[in-house]
């Protein structure tokens, strides 16, 4: 494509195209209701959702996040958030596919630290490898050690998805340049996942060239989630159309004035 | 006999059941769902042909808001 030019910029993952760079996440919502609206605010297309034991109480009958996000309309994406060995990973991610349909698009994270939350590499490569054995689409979090990120776009991932910050802190983008390194080398789509705050967090992130960012809390954890909703969508639009013009370049002071030096009434 | 479902002991009459018999006697027949039988995923197609015996584990699981 040429770096200049808004058409056909479509985000490819895994031969699926879609219009939205904005990924989303859907947890942490006051309800359904408002989890919807924000997603629609946000023109995202594909959703992360999480895979847990069904509530067998009393109320059967009650709504499911799945009446309120059509599978039809959204491209779920089955993640697994909680997991901190490749083993339960690789366990829910073909419950989720049973569970799906046969839908083989996941996001595979592998915690190494109930603090931080910070992604266990190892175990995430180990599961990685078996899941893309299985037929699985792995899109995959990861830290932002551009190593490892070359590791997994080798062994088959999808998508590499590095954080910009720690998981719900809302801290931003704080090491650009090992993001900026990532992007440089690797040929499947870099999504920043994780730690942007707030609509700038998401356009820097689009400004350094990533092909996408997804986010949840950012959104979710916002004083307005549906208004925030509207923000990151343009961020996301902002940052992307700035890196496809390509920025001037810096100067410390320029003997330039944009206005014309001839004329001037004396 | 007894079975362990998504952590939860339940007793049931019969000796054996099938996995048709256990969604309908927990009405979850409407909802998406997964069902693992000691560890192992059931196909959908198999639901009606396999037995679920005394002492078996199973996960029942769905999707639900997540980042």
């Amino acid at each position: 494509m040429d770096k200049r030019d808004l058409k056909n910029d479509e985000l490819v993952i895994a031969g699926r195209i879609f219009n939205s760079r904005l990924l989303v996440g859907t947890g942490k919502y006051n309800d359904f209701k408002e989890t919807r609206s924000a997603i629609e605010k946000s023109g995202a297309e594909i959703v992360t959702v999480a895979i847990r034991r069904t509530n067998l109480g009393q109320n059967q009958q009650e709504p499911s996040l799945l009446d309120f996000l059509p599978p039809d309309k959204f491209t779920y994406l089955p993640n697994t958030a909680g997991c901190y060995s490749a083993d339960d990973a690789i366990r829910t991610l073909r419950l989720a596919r049973e569970l799906l349909g046969g839908h083989n698009l996941v996001k595979l994270e592998v915690l190494g630290d109930s603090d931080t939350l910070y992604p266990n590499v190892l175990e995430t490569i180990a599961a990685a490898k078996v899941l893309i054995k299985e037929g699985f689409d792995v899109m995959v979090y990861t830290s932002d050690d551009p190593i490892v990120a070359q590791q997994l776009e080798d062994i088959g991932c999808c998508a590499v998805m590095p954080l910009a910050s720690l998981i719900g802190s809302g801290m931003g983008i704080l090491n650009p340049h090992n993001l900026e390194i990532i992007i440089n080398k690797l040929t499947v789509p870099v999504i920043v996942d994780a730690g942007v705050g707030t609509a700038s967090d998401a356009a820097i992130a689009m400004e350094l060239g990533c092909d996408g960012v997804l986010m949840n809390t950012a959104i979710a954890a916002a004083g307005n989630p549906i208004l925030m909703a509207g923000a990151m969508r343009k961020g996301i639009e902002a940052g992307r159309e700035a890196f496809l013009a390509g920025r001037m370049n810096k100067k410390l002071y320029s003997a330039s004035p944009s206005s014309p030096t001839k004329g001037l009434i004396k | 006999m007894k079975i362990v479902i998504n952590g939860i002991e339940k007793e049931f009459k019969k000796n054996k059941i099938t996995p048709q018999d256990l969604v309908n006697f927990l009405k979850i027949t409407g909802q998406r769902y997964a069902i693992e039988h000691n560890g192992e995923i059931i196909p959908r197609s198999d639901f009606s042909e396999r037995d679920i015996r005394d002492g078996d584990m199973l996960e029942i699981v769905g999707a639900v808001g997540g980042g």
